[in-house]
């Protein structure tokens, strides 16, 4: 059986299946698409009911987190979960950038500090919510936003409690409300995007210094774009589903539009590769959960790959939904505006795609 | 029930009697069926041991630790992964006995009888006759594209024994022997130049009707199995990383970078991506199997690896450049079996076009997926209720 210890588990536990339902059943609950659409429309996308319920009561931001330091010390993998299920319902909550990146940039440091342990503490309960201060573009050129005054393009900025930092000197956590935050118009109306100006703001608590703050803000951002995968899936799953539903119905020419063959391979195909998306994304959160050395080359992976996967899916769903799939009224743009902006989160497919050059030692000319 | 420790015991109570080193290959093979080492989740008597098929892998990683000879499954792929579970689940008990044994240890080839010359994808219009006559059964039609006939010992066949009921109805299975005089196999040279498969003619060749699977009439039903266990096994092989056609190119790239240009980087890196996912999602499929949670995924494994095998050996002969304008050999010869490795990008690109035909064609599959698997409409049809005798051909 030796042999097997080294496989990725790529199945689901039947405690990541009870999870899925609890997340499930709240995000239907709370937060159906019409109702996600009227929120981002007023401009204030967020239910803070939705995340007291979702970080709180459900536990999901406290998932990474030690028991210790008051989390459920569960792993990537659960964490993928509540992502994939954010993603099927594109549900506006900062699960990503405070539970994930930020919350794993924070367990990086050393977290026998107060500081670091009370934030961590806070985050895990759901009672406040950080964010790393870089462009949700991400950094995989190698290019951290180290001492620059003013940094755009932050995802959920505007919401959150404090921002994480990066200077010359080390970490910093900043009060938000300390900072200019100007919102922007973000692409996707689900996921909001601010630029800040950092000269000099009050109260900043300096977290560690510059080494461990860069290695710490590099594993945030490998397991956010990791665990983006499963988001991507989720969204995917949701496209795909919802279409077939859709061409079940739709009759023209006297057919279920769904019989015809020129559509059902389109999406049989997109099938194959929600498939195969999800034993890339859960090969990442496995990676990422047991600390595996192939953890960045997983990460890679599932990222070149879901990101197209999602991006498919959402354009399919429209174009198969046709003139109501263009319709401001129909949740499929806000499918398709997520997915879009998920490729560019945390590095392009070509920016993973060059990473993973080097990694597998398959070298440029 | 069989647990691990059982399984493992066994295995080494095989090895100590037997010795790799010592032992010819097809005795240490009938040994290792004998004691149910060969598939575990097979009965007992039939070379398992009614354990569950996660523990295969423990077994498998054992004997080949030890030096253990493999059953070659390349050689006899349609004997195991098609007609061994079809005669599990159809045969009687004198069926199982007497061919379970030489095809899992590979003294006995098995080759499969289906596609006629007007009964490909809609595989159930085949006319292929089989007459009954006292005991036994008289066939007459024509086969064609099939693989190994030439190497067979034994045939799954399928063939109408009643015209006048709706195509899929009148079918029925049997084993046919090759070794019949009224077989003929004659050589089909194919796009690579050899000639893996055959065209095979049927004239009045005789089976007895102990060589029935299922019901008179049944045929397609049985069929069915045959089919899906064909498309599993065709995507369904445990890789490393690297371990399909991705491996040779991306050696290649890695040896001569005087070969290397930015678009084929670009494209190579796609396909590695997708070719390392599909091995991922094969292996996820391999972990629902033996959780015995089977999901539905077997069936687009095969849809994949055509695709893949076929963007990735297009690639490798374009990267060779000047190379790539050359072949190794158009010899005419009968292969054993299909080697895609030991042959250059050329024969790889060549060979791989049958990939997305070969137990069923992409095509077909992404009926199946949509109909079966997303629940789609199926399309309009008009053979349903009418006699195969009168259907248009
Ligand atoms: C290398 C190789 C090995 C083989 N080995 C064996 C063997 O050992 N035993 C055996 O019995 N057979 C074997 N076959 C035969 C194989 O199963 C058939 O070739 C295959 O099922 C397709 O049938 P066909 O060639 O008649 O194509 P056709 O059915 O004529 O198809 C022609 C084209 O039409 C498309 N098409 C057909 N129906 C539909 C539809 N409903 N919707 C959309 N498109 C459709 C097909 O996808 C294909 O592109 C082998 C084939 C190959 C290439």
């Amino acid at each position: 059986m030796t042999t097997q210890s080294t496989q990725p588990d790529l199945l689901y536990s039947e405690a990541e299946d009870d999870l899925r339902a609890a997340v499930r059943s709240l995000l239907a609950d709370r937060s159906d698409t019409a109702s996600v659409l009227v929120r981002a429309e007023s401009g204030t996308p967020y239910d803070p009911e939705l995340w007291k319920a979702l970080a709180g009561d459900i536990g999901a931001a406290g998932l990474l987190v030690p028991e210790k330091l008051g989390g459920h010390g569960a792993s990537h993998r659960e964490a993928a979960v509540v992502l994939e299920e954010l993603g099927r319902s594109v549900a506006p909550a900062p699960y990503l950038t405070s539970s994930v990146i930020a919350t794993e940039t924070l367990l990086a440091l050393d977290t026998e500090t107060e500081a670091v342990a009370g934030l961590l503490t806070e985050l895990a309960a759901g009672r406040g919510t950080a964010v790393l201060a870089v462009p949700l573009s991400g950094s995989h050129d190698g290019h951290l936003p180290v001492g620059e005054p003013r940094i755009t393009g932050i995802a959920d900025a505007a919401v959150a409690d404090v921002l994480l930092v990066l200077r010359a000197d080390g970490l910093y956590a900043v009060e938000t409300a300390n900072v200019a935050v100007e919102a922007l118009t973000p692409l996707d109306l689900t996921r909001p995007l601010a630029a800040v100006t950092l000269d000099d703001p009050a109260d900043a608590t300096r977290l560690a210094d510059a080494e461990t703050a860069e290695k710490a803000v590099r594993r945030g951002l490998l397991a956010g774009a990791g665990l983006l995968a499963s988001e991507q899936l989720g969204l995917a799953e949701w496209c795909l589903e919802e279409t077939v539903r859709h061409t079940r119905e739709r009759h023209q020419f006297n057919r279920p539009i769904g019989s015809f063959q020129a559509l059902k391979h389109r999406m049989a195909q997109v099938w194959l590769e929600v498939v195969s998306a999800r034993a890339a994304a859960r090969n990442a959160a496995d990676a990422l959960a047991t600390d595996c050395s192939d953890a960045a080359l997983a990460v890679a992976v599932a990222q070149t790959y879901c990101s197209r996967v999602a991006v498919r899916a959402a354009e399919e769903c429209v174009q198969l939904h046709a003139g109501i799939g263009m319709t401001w009224e129909h949740p499929a743009h806000l499918y398709l505006k997520r997915a879009k902006s998920d490729e560019i989160a945390l590095g392009t497919p070509g920016r993973h795609k060059e990473a993973l050059a080097a990694l597998v030692d398959l070298q440029a000319p | 029930m069989t647990d691990a420790t059982d399984v493992r015991n066994r295995t080494k109570e095989l090895l100590a009697a037997h010795p790799p080193a010592g032992t010819e290959r097809t005795d240490f093979l009938k040994a290792r069926f004998d004691a149910g080492l060969a598939w575990v989740h097979y009965p007992k008597g039939l070379g398992g041991l009614d354990a569950p098929r996660t523990l295969q892998t423990a077994v498998d990683a054992e004997l080949t630790a030890a030096g253990a000879p493999d059953n070659d499954p390349r050689r006899i792929g349609i004997g195991l992964g098609m007609a061994a579970p079809t005669i599990l689940k159809y045969g009687s008990e004198e069926v199982k006995q007497r061919f379970l044994r030489p095809l899992w240890v590979g003294e006995e080839v098995w080759c499969q009888l289906f596609s006629e010359p007007g009964a490909g994808s809609d595989l159930a219009a085949l006319g292929t006759r089989a007459v009954r006559d006292g005991d036994d059964w008289v066939i007459n039609g024509q086969k064609v594209w099939t693989s190994s006939a030439h190497v067979a010992r034994w045939a799954i066949l399928i063939a109408r024994t009643d015209p006048d009921l709706p195509k899929h109805r009148g079918i029925t299975y049997f084993i046919c022997d090759m070794t019949d005089p009224g077989v003929e196999v004659r050589p089909l040279r194919q796009i690579t130049g050899e000639a893996e498969f055959n065209e095979v003619f049927l004239t009045n060749v005789r089976i007895p009707d102990a060589h029935r699977l299922g019901e008179v009439g049944e045929g397609w039903k049985v069929a069915q199995t045959t089919l899906m266990n064909e498309r599993v096994s065709i995507g369904g092989s445990r890789l490393p990383r690297e371990g399909g056609m991705i491996g040779p190119i991306a050696q290649t790239w890695r040896e001569r970078p005087e070969l290397r240009n930015h678009d084929l980087h670009q494209r190579l890196l796609s396909l590695w991506v997708e070719a390392e996912v599909a091995r991922l999602a094969g292996e996820r499929l391999r972990q629902q199997l033996a959780a015995g949670q089977p999901g539905p995924e077997g069936s687009g494994m095969k849809l994949a690896f055509a695709r893949l095998n076929q963007e990735i050996s297009g690639l490798e002969v374009e990267l060779r450049g000047e190379e790539g304008l050359l072949y190794d050999d158009w010899t005419m010869s009968r292969p054993d079996f299909v080697d895609f490795t030991g042959r250059d990008a050329g024969y790889r690109y060549l060979r791989s076009k049958g990939n997305s035909i070969e137990g069923g064609t992409s095509e077909v599959l992404l009926n199946i997926v949509a109909e079966r698997v997303l629940g789609l409409p199926s399309e309009p049809r008009n053979d349903k209720d009418v006699a195969w005798k009168d259907l248009a051909r």
